[in-house]
């Protein structure tokens, strides 16, 4: 079965307004986007956008090809059938009591994650990986009460 | 030596080969305005308002197949732009339209007349700018004409704060664009081109259906050898109407919603269709679902978005129209299709959707033949939107290509006059006939004056039936001939000329229609006839929206009937 998510890659003209037409442009055709990362890349000027979209509600091609159109886009790229790293970073804050502290850093341990602030009702974990693993931690710590969640989206790039 | 940013405009402006500026000034375009007198090339025409000023330039645009130009102050003036630029947007008219802008201190500060325009016009723009520095102004004025009239056309709007018209910089004008984002694909993939030319040759019942890309890339003779070459009948969409001779043996006219009835049942039963330079509008469509429903589909457009958008296609061919039919033809070999094109004639000869019945009254699709009896075909017509633009599309037998200008995609009363001066200015050497309704006519009616002032010889016919005509008879097929808010009361529009300073007449009887027209020809300057023609005339056939294009809704006819025989139901 094709998998449904979309990951697609657009390298754009760092230039002012570039990241409102692009939101524009998904909100008027009504294409539905899980999460849009920017950032920029080795080369000045040039920022990279992953963009990760359901297709199963919104025709994919359409949207790389509606990107294309946009003039600021150098370049848009389905790469979601390449071999791929994908990755997302994820700051949590749970809340910890004495009694609960020290399981909640044993689990974070065992998926690699850190803690990286301590509180005297909560603590604030930082975790990378792909959105099977993050989302294994995140319901192993539901139990212990998630205060907050911030999520990048995900950032994806092809092997080799 | 230093130039101001006004004075780089204007020179920029002249390089691109402007010889035309519809406008209006206000405070943040004062200094542009200014040096006007300095470039006496360029020639400024004051509209009424500034959707006159937008459509006029798309006028211009399609009469011409040049850029047209238009220009606004900021804020309000800016904002009455934008049907006119989305007007431009929907149906691929290159415009470029400058608008002035708060000084950069007051930008984001709510500042008299400020708005952000270049906000609202993103989804209706192919591209847009801010000039921040007078000395990105030439590169950005260079790149705005090349995006706007290159690939799939369409209007950009440059926005200008009032400083920078003032600041000085070195004139820079770089010797080419270059733009990494923008791709062109003007060549169609070869392997694509024989698999398409493989169908053609293999196919029985094939049909061509062009549209306004066929006249954008001047693809005429080309389009002409394939017809011609393979024996493959042609209907247009509406804003492909002249790209192909519509007297031509092989022309079906339009299709669609208002199309004849022949050439909707050759997409019903056609087993390829070939869409050129098209984009599978619903109204050229019907319900998309039963398009076609026998057919293979090869699509060529420009545009790659376009291809599988609106219905599935079989072989995709993305390039300029007339460079793919090129390499295409040359691998056609020549067929008949005899009984294919024997079917259709027996469609034609029992659905003569062309006919004008016999009648007393004055009937709109009468005066539209009778300007074409008058002017034998030779004359640009504009029209509005609704009933006149349909009559207008279906009862002027079009030879050329850029004859009948039309706001198709937006489907913008108010349309017609602004675009008709726009049309006139570029073509002067054309007749211009403006095709109204009395309904669109009083959206923009004030752009009279405009004729007026610049003696714009557009003639005007107004198709007055006291109706929102095709609203109305929407109400009347489908909402029980309940008439809410289309009864329609008018001025009389012959003192309105006169008012406005142009002659008007009124015609009400069908004797007195040659004599009006011909009236009108042989004035000098701009001229208006008030036909009121009968008030609950219909467009036929029509394909009910929703409906398949094969379930055709046709005029009660006792005439065609009796001699050719009770009509089968055309729900094929």
């Amino acid at each position: 079965m094709a998998p449904t998510k979309h990951t697609l890659v657009a390298l754009v003209e760092d230039k002012p307004g570039v990241l409102n037409r692009i939101a524009s442009l998904f909100r008027r055709r009504g294409f539905n986007i899980e999460s849009i990362t920017v950032g920029s890349t080795e080369e000045a000027r040039v920022s990279r956008m992953t963009i990760v979209v359901d297709g199963a509600t919104t025709a994919v091609e359409q949207v790389r090809k509606q990107l294309e159109k946009v003039i600021e886009v150098i370049k848009v790229a389905d790469i979601t059938h390449d071999q791929m790293v994908a990755r997302e970073l994820v700051l949590v804050k749970v809340k910890a009591t004495a009694q609960t502290r020290s399981e909640i850093i044993q689990i974070v341990d065992i998926f690699r994650g850190n803690i990286v602030d301590v509180s005297s009702d909560s603590v604030l974990i930082e975790i990378t990986g792909d959105e099977d693993k993050i989302g294994s931690l995140l319901d192993l710590l539901k139990g212990f009460g998630v205060k907050e969640i911030a999520r990048t989206g995900r950032l994806a790039m092809v092997r080799g | 030596m230093k130039m101001s940013g006004a004075q780089i405009l204007c020179e920029c402006l002249v390089r691109e080969g402007v010889e035309v500026i519809f406008g209006f000034p206000g405070g943040a375009v004062l200094p542009l305005y200014d040096s006007f007198p300095q470039f006496p090339q360029l020639r400024h025409i004051l509209v009424r308002h500034e959707q006159g000023a937008a459509h006029a330039a798309d006028g211009y645009a399609r009469a011409t197949g040049k850029v047209g130009v238009c220009l606004a102050t900021s804020g309000p003036g800016a904002t009455n732009l934008v049907t006119g630029i989305a007007n431009a947007h929907l149906d691929s008219a290159p415009i470029v339209a400058l608008t002035g802008q708060v000084a950069r201190p007051f930008i984001g500060k709510d500042a008299f007349q400020e708005i952000d325009i270049t906000g609202i016009t993103g989804p209706i723009t192919k591209h847009n700018y801010l000039v921040l520095k007078a000395e990105e102004l030439a590169a950005i004025v260079q790149e705005a004409f090349y995006i706007a009239r290159s690939g799939r056309p369409g209007p950009v709007l440059i926005d200008i704060p009032r400083d920078v018209f003032i600041d000085e910089a070195a004139f820079n004008y770089p010797e080419k664009v270059s733009l990494r984002g923008y791709k062109l694909t003007p060549h169609g993939h070869p392997v694509q081109i024989r698999k398409a030319a493989k169908l053609i040759n293999e196919c029985k019942r094939p049909l061509i259906i062009a549209g306004r890309g066929v006249i954008l890339s001047r693809a005429f003779q080309q389009l002409r050898e394939l017809a011609e070459k393979a024996q493959i009948p042609l209907t247009t969409t509406l804003l492909g109407i002249g790209c192909f001779p519509e007297s031509h043996i092989l022309s079906l006219g339009m299709l669609g919603m208002h199309g004849t009835a022949y050439a909707n049942m050759a997409v019903d039963a056609s087993d390829l269709v070939i869409a050129i330079g098209m984009r599978f509008d619903d109204r050229a469509t019907g319900k998309v679902s039963a398009f076609a429903p026998q057919a293979k589909i090869i699509h060529i457009d420009i545009d790659p978005a376009e291809i599988g958008k609106n219905v599935r296609v079989d072989v995709p061919i993305v390039g300029d129209v007339r460079n793919v039919l090129q390499v295409l033809n040359e691998q056609i070999t020549p067929q008949t299709h005899v009984d294919w094109v024997r079917q259709i004639d027996d469609w034609r000869r029992k659905h003569p959707s062309n006919v004008i019945r016999d009648h007393d009254g004055l009937l709109p699709q009468y005066v539209v033949s009778k300007i074409y009896e008058v002017t034998q075909g030779d004359a640009i017509i504009v029209t509005g939107v609704g009933q006149n633009q349909m009559w207008s599309a279906r009862y002027f037998g079009y030879d050329k290509p850029n004859r009948l200008i039309s706001s198709g995609g937006l489907g913008t009363m108010g349309f017609e006059l602004p675009a008709a001066i726009g049309a006139k200015v570029g073509r002067p050497e054309l007749t211009v006939w403006c095709i109204a309704g009395d309904g669109g006519f009083q959206m923009t009616i004030q752009e009279l004056a405009t004729a007026v002032q610049d003696n714009i010889a557009v003639k005007i016919a107004i198709i007055n039936n006291g109706y929102l005509g095709m609203v109305r008879q929407w109400q009347e097929l489908f909402y029980g001939r309940r008439y809410v808010a289309t009864p329609l009361s008018s001025p009389d529009f012959v003192k309105i000329a006169e008012a406005y300073g142009l002659p008007g007449i009124r015609v009400t009887d069908k004797l007195q229609v040659v004599a009006a027209i011909e009236e009108a020809m042989a004035h000098e300057g701009p001229f208006l006839i008030d036909f009121q023609v009968e008030p609950e005339e219909n467009v036929y056939p029509m394909v009910a929206p929703g409906a398949a294009l094969g379930q055709l809704i046709e005029e009660p006819r006792a005439d065609i009937e009796a001699k050719v025989g009770p009509r089968e139901t055309s729900n094929l």
